[in-house]
């Protein structure tokens, strides 16, 4: 216990990452031997929010993983076990599950789910250079400290270019946003964003920025509309947008709303109604409409096992473990030694060379943990279901 | 016309702080207790509007009534069950209590409902008034209406009645009243019923604006309310509603300007700044204005 909790500390005031090295290295080789050799099982960790303000992200997440391991319940000679650990949304209770997942031995990780905890354990898991995969962490830096992190989603400034090439395709001159301050994930896609208009002449008149945690937009979005703008930029997540939908509506605007993959949920929870969400785009890479074959089976499987309507994050959180499994295979494949500490090496070559057909497209990386995606835009029906408007190429 | 808009935004966010703030105010004047689970039992009536009109499939004026009736009835409790037993107890046990309630009643909401926001869906399909060029919302008229016509009953109530003049007795010596053969535990029995009361009309307008119900959204709203009430003279009602509107106005007029990023700190700047030149609010004088 001392000596866990040393180590945490360690991590947690950052800086003195050759002792965090060591220590880590040394625990995860210990676990990984003692769990694999004698019951020829691996350990894969699925971390995320589980309870907390963003815990729908997490158990959107840890779902798809959940259904993807029961429908795969073993990777050629093993067993997997899942670890799960709850980190609430917060980033230091992120290290925290992170190196209980270390010392628990798992070979790959699953997670993390949100952008700010994710650049936490990116930044963390370096050191040990554990395979991570997350399914929907989209801020740029997520990615950029080493070559074990991987994501299934697309970036937050991929997006933000998306959308600016639809505003173009749509013929919108003049946008207005709105995001939060307080988050990585919108600010990222809200900069992209802006940028990629000014590159293609659509001038931006007004950016509001709101406090997480703000309920009443009313303020920002009279400042916006008064602007004279075609559409609103709406880049957060989907709580927040289905208020600044319905409150723009509220003050009568009804020119088109916008925004990204965070609004996923937002017609099937009718965080806006359908009436409001009428003239609303949004980009994802997953649509439980879809009529895909791949997306129709898994929307099937997800019903059954869990009783509701899959989300775009559970899809993310079953490609997510798709990649890894497969990460894993090939290791395994190539004759790897999960117990052995080169094994993790393997995993990640694997999956930088892998392509795996996921339910959020087809999945490859070209040389960095960014993957290489088609996106589609969703826009909604006279009663709220989603349907794909259509599809923008990478 | 982005004027009117806008102070019609400052109007209505400040009448639902304002409705927040008196319930805080009223317990205040009585007990002299901060009622820190005063913006919970809000959330409380969040949740059972979203029960019976989201799940049960019943109607919203049922919604309304049970909001408030259910708001009500949890505000009496929470007195009787936390508070009562410690009316003699030191005021730092009854403050500590408090938090405990709050804190009780948001765990216990993520317990039973789930940490996700629930979708409450809208009362009345109002859209919006046309006033010349403007566009005003309908919601935003009926949360200043409903605020100002609260606010005047309620100072009927405190004014004319007996119970209002009982309230006024306890208030200013709690003893004394008692030797006056006033029931005092029901006396502040029926001010924690009409604070939860203005409650339970706050998480109906509230939820008409913001149409979300989750188990956290009580902490920021009673905090800002909390502001409010020490602003406008904390244990004054006419202060009560003052301190809201002057909230919910500087908060618009910030993120008019472009500084909603600002808005938290003017807001609490603000409180310093009354804080320092009349440390008792702007309102807040003599025992006799209290409730």
């Amino acid at each position: 216990m001392t000596h866990s909790l040393s180590r945490r500390d360690l991590f947690k005031f950052g800086g003195l990452a050759a002792a965090g090295l060591g220590g880590a290295s040394l625990l995860a080789g210990c676990g990984g031997t003692s769990a694999s050799s004698s019951d020829k099982t691996i350990k894969i960790g699925v971390l995320g929010p589980f309870s907390g303000s963003v815990a729908q992200y997490g158990i959107a997440c840890r779902n798809g993983a959940e259904l993807y391991f029961a429908n795969n319940p073993s990777i050629g000679d093993y067993a997997v076990e899942l670890d799960e650990q709850d980190e609430k949304g917060d980033a230091t209770e992120a290290l925290n599950a992170y190196n209980k997942m270390v010392e628990d031995g798992v070979i790959g990780i699953i997670g993390d789910v949100t952008s700010t905890p994710s650049i936490a354990v990116a930044q963390a898991s370096v050191a040990d250079n554990l395979p991570c995969v997350t399914p929907s962490a989209t801020a740029a830096e997520v990615i950029s400290f080493g070559p074990n992190t991987f994501r299934a989603c697309v970036t937050d400034p991929f997006q933000g270019k998306v959308m600016a090439d639809f505003a173009q395709s749509q013929g919108w001159k003049s946008v207005g946003t709105i995001y939060n301050n307080g988050d990585d994930y919108s600010t990222g896609v809200n900069g992209a964003f802006v940028e990629e208009a000014g590159k293609k002449g659509i001038s931006v008149p007004q950016q509001s920025a709101y406090q997480d945690g703000d309920v009443d937009f009313n303020s920002q979005l009279t400042t916006i509309i008064s602007a004279g703008v075609d559409a609103i930029f709406c880049p957060n997540y989907y709580q927040d947008d289905g208020k600044i939908i319905t409150q723009a509506r509220q003050q009568g605007f009804s020119g088109p709303i916008f925004g990204v993959d965070g609004w996923s949920n937002i017609a099937s929870g009718q965080y806006a109604s359908a009436a409001d969400l009428q003239n609303c785009y949004y980009c994802c890479s997953f649509v439980a409409t879809n009529e895909d074959a791949g997306v129709q089976e898994f929307v099937k499987a997800y019903k059954e096992k869990f009783n509701e309507d899959p989300t775009n994050f559970c899809a993310l959180g079953y490609d997510a473990a798709n990649v890894l499994a497969q990460g894993i295979k090939g290791a395994l494949d190539a004759g790897g030694d999960p117990a052995k500490d080169d094994f993790k090496q393997a995993v990640i070559d694997q999956i930088a060379k892998g392509k795996v057909q996921g339910v959020t497209g087809a999945i490859s990386y070209d040389g960095t943990g960014d993957p290489v995606k088609s996106t589609l835009v969703i826009s909604f029906d006279a009663d709220g279901t989603e349907k794909v408007f259509t599809t923008i190429d990478a | 016309m982005t004027v009117l808009t806008q102070v019609l935004n400052g109007l209505q966010l400040g009448s639902i702080y304002a409705l927040v703030a008196l319930g805080y105010t009223m317990v205040y004047g009585i007990i002299l207790l901060l009622n820190f689970a005063h913006g919970d039992i809000i959330m409380a009536g969040a949740y059972i509007s979203w029960i019976v009109m989201a799940q049960l499939g019943l109607g919203p004026v049922l919604a309304i009534v049970l909001s408030v009736a259910g708001c009500t009835l949890l505000g009496v409790l929470i007195d009787k069950v936390a508070y009562a037993p410690l009316r003699e107890a030191p005021r730092l046990s009854i403050l500590i209590t408090a938090i405990g309630v709050s804190y009780f009643l948001e765990n216990g909401a993520q317990l039973v409902f789930g940490a996700d926001a629930k979708v409450v869906p809208s009362y009345v399909d109002v859209g919006n008034v046309q006033i010349g060029a403007a566009q005003l919302s309908t919601v935003a008229l009926i949360t200043v209406v409903v605020t100002v016509v609260s606010t005047a009953v309620l100072t009927f109530l405190v004014q004319r009645t007996k119970l209002g003049k009982a309230m006024r007795a306890v208030s200013e010596d709690m003893g004394a009243a008692r030797l006056m053969g006033i029931n005092v535990n029901s006396t502040i029995s029926f001010t924690f019923a009409m604070g939860s009361a203005l409650a339970g009309i706050g998480a109906v307008l509230y939820s008409m604006a913001y149409t979300q119900a989750s188990p956290t959204m009580g902490i920021m709203l009673g905090t800002k309310a909390f502001v409010a009430a020490v602003l406008g003279g904390i244990g004054s009602i006419p202060g009560a509603v003052i301190g809201g509107l002057l909230v919910g106005f500087a908060e618009v007029f910030v993120s008019a300007i472009g500084l909603s990023t600002w808005k938290d700190a003017v807001v609490f700047m603000l409180l310093i700044i009354v804080l320092v030149v009349r440390p008792t609010g702007i309102l807040g004088r003599t025992m006799s204005e209290k409730v």
